[in-house]
């Protein structure tokens, strides 16, 4: 219990340092280029990096090329898919969440035991 | 000065579009906390000490990674560092905001920061204030929602993990439409491509992170080099 409030108090400081720097110590880099370009592109990278972890177990094929139907495999490549084709489509953030997390524990609760 | 009223109506119906995603993603999130073994008051907790959805998710991620302390603290740092460029951006307007300042620096969350960007209202710094405070307060609704439906389980939950990776799918489409270059995203699926594949889960996030960091940093350089 201790160390999960201690993993909690560390994120909530850290969390709160990356908030606080740019008023505490950033005001005389204002509009400098690094400042500008990190802050469009490192955002973008470690969003797709998030992606990726949180996809990291997908397995869509099993042995000899056939089909994983197990929560790993196609579930979780449609799910993900249905997101993306959805918030490319209508671009309505809580749409595209809500729809594929819906047919995920559909499909996940479905399963043939 | 009497209380009114009136402007909270109006940070309200500001914040209701943030409030249609705060709490059922909030939800989820309090449901993924307690389906995780976690007594009920942790995901309020995390609401109020993080606050920050993306952030929250990434620490049951590592929790249940279980990554280390330095681990949490680098990744947290780096995830938040798009607040940065938050802060830079707001720096002159927050500077008039006397004693709700801390606060609203502390509530910069990636929907708060799109509202007082994006609304003229929302400029005065009570405003702004009223509407970072709602928006905590939805994603709080949520959080404990979901936590008290998560122990009493009235309907099966699994898989709803998933609206974690939802988010970050979401969240990386979104930005695609922002940055419009190819490079950032392309770095960022080879440094997690390469983690994923070599390392231990606990440690993917930070070397890629990092990797990614170098490697942006090191093509700067080189752009600036270039005549």
């Amino acid at each position: 219990m201790l160390e999960l409030l201690l993993a909690i108090g560390v994120a909530g400081l850290a969390t709160l340092a990356s908030r606080m720097l740019p008023f505490l110590a950033l005001r005389r880099f204002q509009g400098h280029p690094l400042l500008r370009f990190l802050g469009e592109q490192l955002p973008a990278a470690i969003m797709t990096i998030l992606v990726l972890f949180a996809l990291r177990r997908l397995r869509p094929l099993g042995p000899e090329l056939t089909l994983n139907m197990t929560a790993e495999g196609v579930p979780l490549l449609l799910a993900a898919l249905v997101v993306a084709g959805l918030h490319l489509w209508r671009g309505n953030v809580l749409l595209s969440i809500a729809a594929g997390t819906a047919l995920y524990m559909a499909l996940v609760q479905n399963l043939p035991a | 000065m009497a209380f009114s009223l009136a402007p909270w109506r109006q940070a309200a119906l500001l914040t209701s579009p943030v409030m249609l995603g705060y709490v059922p993603l909030g939800i989820a999130f309090g449901v993924v906390c307690v389906q995780m073994g976690y007594p009920w008051w942790v995901a309020p907790l995390m609401s109020v000490a993080v606050y920050s959805g993306a952030g929250q998710f990434l620490l049951l991620s590592l929790l249940a990674a279980q990554a280390s302390l330095t681990e949490i603290a680098v990744a947290s740092f780096l995830l938040g560092s798009r607040h940065l460029f938050y802060g830079l951006s707001l720096l002159e307007r927050f500077s008039g905001a006397g004693k709700r300042k801390p606060y609203l620096i502390y509530a910069l969350t990636d929907e708060t920061y799109s509202l007082l960007t994006s609304h003229p209202d929302a400029e005065q710094a009570a405003m702004a204030f009223r509407v970072s405070l709602l928006n905590q307060l939805w994603w709080l609704t949520g959080s404990v929602l979901g936590a008290l439906l998560g122990s009493a389980l009235p309907f099966d939950s699994a898989g709803m993990e998933f609206a974690l990776t939802a988010l970050f799918i979401v969240l990386t489409i979104e930005m695609m439409r922002s940055v419009r270059q190819a490079r950032p995203f392309v770095v960022g699926l080879l440094c997690a491509g390469a983690a994923i594949y070599y390392l231990p889960a606990q440690h993917v996030l930070l070397v890629a992170i990092g990797g990614a960091c170098l490697v942006l940093l090191a093509d700067y350089a080189r752009q600036r080099r270039a005549p």
